[in-house]
């Protein structure tokens, strides 16, 4: 049995949010991410295409914390200027996904009928395709670059919105607070504002950090392959391509970018995992149980 | 005396810092029945789960003393000795049979599962055993139902197979927790018999949970009333129907439903006719494994009721009641038929006529945990069908009529800032009350508005619809299982069955002289006034 406290949900979710240590930390690490994606240019100490030959591949030291690559550029100004293109290539596409796909969801959920039919059967297409397959096709056709990058992992995201938010929608539209507001007269669009978004929202804000996670392994696939993101600007995939060839003299030319996505991609997880306990309300009784103890 | 079969003593429960259950101690005697009664979060389920020993709810810290039989300590017990007297010495009947039996498993895997495991049969024993234990529980047809799931029998019947799974193993104590309470009158009245039968045959000794006394008096020898995790009163059922010494156990008395303590006040007979309904028939087309078939809900149903009246729609779950409710505010659509309010016609409304329409016809469901967004706050609830309809212009204005709506449901206005999750159940049903007034219907479609609620709590709640009758002049569609509650609340009352009207009359003539044997049945189904033993 339960008892309420006059704390709202929000305030609550928060709370329980920063119970959890791992949680926090990967917060942490988060925000010290997103920090170096937006002041990326500020804080790295070099250009990212001063060249300096004469001081190429030279291992980690006080001058250059990460090591100089084969063209005597900074690794560590590379690795954080990566990370801002990389970041935002994720974010960007991402939010695509979430526009487009949980437009598509809640539209397909909320009408049903042949709406639901059509619109679920392109999303059945769509997932059909291997990720990098359908990312590779785009890629192919429009050519290399961010744009392209971005609309690639973008489409590539759509379906997984989509069907999170359809199988959410379906279930609060038939709740009675819903049926309550739809026999009191109220529009669909108050409706699905005011009811069904909010009450949706947990799991797709679950989906999103989980996204963001494989946005960033699929950029840097993409990247390493040729198609993501092009030179001279640094990409973590295209840096670990390009060490390829040093790795045996140079191993802090592959380690430091490779550092960076498992970092990026292990934060994006656990503060999705975090999110996910504190939004499904039977974890929450458990985690609640846990700190009373 | 030999030893009772449970003896608790001292029995505490406690979760963080709060004690849910406090110094609770009774005996239960073979053969004989314990009623504990008390309203929700009194702390009744916990008594029960902690004395034997299933409480597994996080955190929870259970002392005190629980014997079975005069030696088995059962509180603080090996994980194992409890295994082995679940299930075989302890039988438990849970309130929801909906979900407390395994969808995907044939009811013949779910009955001999215990006895495979505790008495050591064969697959074979423990099928004629199975066998044996529908018969026993009177299941129509029972070598046809060992190999039907969960989905394919109605409520009282899932609960007619939860008691004989609890009861498979021949144990010496029956749990039944508010066995009968998500349940129609009449299938209620149908487990209490069906308990009360294998309790002779068994000698199993039972624990009965409810909210209401008056099921309580249909089964108990002892009574021990529960109210915030203590004890107020334990005695005799006969003591404390005849002479209850605490005073809430006198409120949990006055609050049952009973049949002719009160009617509506009186209304005119010839008040003007507010919604009329002819002939509605509507029919479901469903998708079964062997193609589409149709499902005929309600069949040529007409009514009409009265401004200032109440109509009562009276009948079990699966009668038609609730898409008679769903058809006029537009959620369903009918088949066929007409219904006219004040004129207007309820079906063929289009476009902007539409809207006015339903704020005219306000609705209440019966679940006040899921009628209510768990994400919007009160404010914002009944905000809405004042915005929806344009009633009030200005957010000060608004807010004003919400703290008003509230005020007329008994609630303080500062509830507008809480959350339903904040709220208690009776407290949600005043709220989901209040948002249905605040668009000022004339017709009001009570759905079941009462019927998951605590006698208790039921009782203030019909107080609070009477009153708003007789002040505002409402006019209500009042929709129930309880010929108890119906009578208390209705001018007139038509009994469904199967979708069709069994009989439509005034209350006053229904219940005087009740002519279908339906009626006649619902009406048997209401616990009595007098407890059984008093008999």
């Amino acid at each position: 049995m339960t008892t309420f406290t006059g704390e709202s949900t929000r305030v609550a979710s928060w709370r329980l949010l920063l119970r959890n240590p791992v949680t926090v930390v990967s917060a942490v690490l988060l925000g010290v991410v997103v920090f170096v994606a937006v002041a990326a240019n500020w804080i790295a100490p070099f250009g990212v295409n001063d060249v300096d030959v004469p001081n190429a591949l030279q291992p980690p030291s006080g001058q250059h914390w990460f090591g100089t690559d084969e063209l005597g550029r900074d690794v560590l100004s590379r690795v954080l200027v990566a990370i801002q293109a990389s970041i935002w290539v994720a974010v960007v596409s991402v939010a695509f996904a979430v526009v487009v796909g949980v437009t598509v969801g809640i539209v397909a959920g909320y009408r049903g009928g042949w709406v639901d039919t059509v619109f679920m059967r392109v999303v059945d297409v769509m997932f059909a395709f291997p990720v990098l397959l359908l990312a590779l096709a785009i890629v192919a056709v429009l050519g290399p670059g961010t744009t392209t990058t971005i609309l690639a992992i973008g489409t590539v995201y759509t379906p997984i919105f989509a069907r999170v938010a359809r199988a959410s929608t379906l279930s609060v539209r038939v709740e009675p607070y819903v049926q309550m507001s739809r026999a009191m007269g109220t529009g669909d669009l108050y409706i699905l504002g005011r009811h069904i978004v909010p009450n949706i929202a947990g799991p797709l804000i679950v989906q999103t950090s989980l996204s963001l996670a494989f946005a960033i392994l699929s950029e840097a696939a993409l990247s390493f392959l040729g198609l993501g993101i092009q030179p001279p600007q640094p990409s973590l995939g295209r840096m670990i391509f390009d060490s390829q060839g040093f790795v045996t003299m140079a191993w802090w030319m592959a380690v430091f970018p490779g550092a960076a996505i498992f970092v990026i991609v292990l934060a994006f997880n656990l503060v999705g995992d975090g999110l996910r306990d504190v939004l499904d309300p039977k974890q929450r009784t458990m985690i609640e149980a846990r700190g009373k103890r | 005396m030999s030893d009772p079969v449970l003896s608790v003593r001292d029995l505490r429960v406690r979760i963080g810092d709060r004690e849910i259950v406090r110094d609770v101690g009774f005996d239960v005697q073979r053969e004989k029945t314990l009623g504990i009664v008390g309203e929700s979060g009194s702390g009744k389920t916990m008594t029960a789960l902690a004395a034997t020993g299933l409480l597994d709810t996080p955190g929870a810290v259970v002392s005190g003393r629980s014997t079975l039989a005069g030696e088995t300590e059962l509180v603080g017990a090996s994980p194992r000795l409890l295994r082995r007297v679940h299930g075989g010495r302890i039988g438990f009947v849970f309130q929801d049979p909906g979900t407390s039996l395994n969808p995907l498993l044939t009811l013949e895997r779910q009955i001999t599962e215990s006895l495979e495991t505790h008495r050591k049969m064969t697959r074979r024993q423990a099928n004629a055993r199975a066998l044996e234990l529908l018969e026993a529980v009177g299941l129509p047809d029972p070598q046809r139902r060992l190999d039907a799931y969960p989905h394919q029998l109605s409520g009282g019947q899932r609960q007619r197979v939860m008691i004989a799974i609890a009861l498979a193993c021949d144990p010496e104590l029956l749990i039944a927790d508010e066995p009968t309470t998500s349940l129609d009158v009449t299938t209620q009245s149908q487990i209490i018999e069906l308990v009360r039968d294998l309790q002779r045959d068994f000698g199993t000794a039972v624990v009965w949970i409810s909210h209401d006394l008056g099921v309580i008096g249909q089964v108990a020898d002892d009574v021990t009333v529960l109210r915030d995790g203590e004890i107020v009163e334990q005695a005799p059922i006969l003591e404390i129907f005849d002479e209850p010494k605490n005073a809430y156990t006198r409120e949990l008395l006055r609050a049952r439903p009973l049949v002719g303590r009160s009617e509506p006040a009186p209304a005119s007979p010839d008040a003007p006719v507010l919604l009329r309904v002819d002939g509605l028939d509507v029919q479901f087309a469903v998708n079964t494994p062997v193609g589409k078939s149709t499902v005929h809900a309600v069949k040529q149903l007409s009514f009409e009721v009265r401004r200032g009246t109440t109509l009562g729609l009276v009948g079990e779950s699966g009668s038609g009641k609730s898409t008679v409710a769903g058809t006029l505010t537009g959620l369903i659509q009918p088949t066929a038929g007409t219904a006219r309010l004040d004129g207007v016609d309820v079906f063929g409304v289009r476009g902007a006529a539409t809207k006015e329409l339903r704020r005219r016809i306000g609705l209440v469901f019966q679940d006040p945990f899921s009628s209510l967004d768990p994400r919007v706050r009160v404010q914002t609830a009944i905000d809405e069908p004042l915005r929806v309809h344009g009633l009030a212009k200005g957010k000060r204005a608004r807010q004003t009529r919400v703290a008003e709506s509230l005020e007329l449901v008994g609630l303080p206005a500062s509830f507008a800032s809480r959350y339903p999750h904040e709220l208690s159940g009776g407290q949600r049903q005043r709220v989901s009350i209040a948002r249905a007034l605040a668009a000022e219907p004339e017709l009001l479609i009570l759905d079941e508005a009462t019927a998951s609620l605590d006698v208790s709590v039921q009782a203030h709640v019909l107080d609070l619809l009477a009153a708003l009758q007789r002040e505002l002049g409402l006019t209500y569609l009042f929709i129930g299982h309880d010929l108890a509650v119906i009578q208390q609340m209705s001018h007139q009352v038509l009994v469904m069955r199967d979708g069709e009207a069994v009989e439509y009359r005034t209350a006053a003539e229904l219940f005087a002289d009740p002519e279908h044997d339906y009626t006649r049945a619902l009406l048997a189904a209401v616990p009595p006034a007098r407890p059984r033993a008093a008999v």
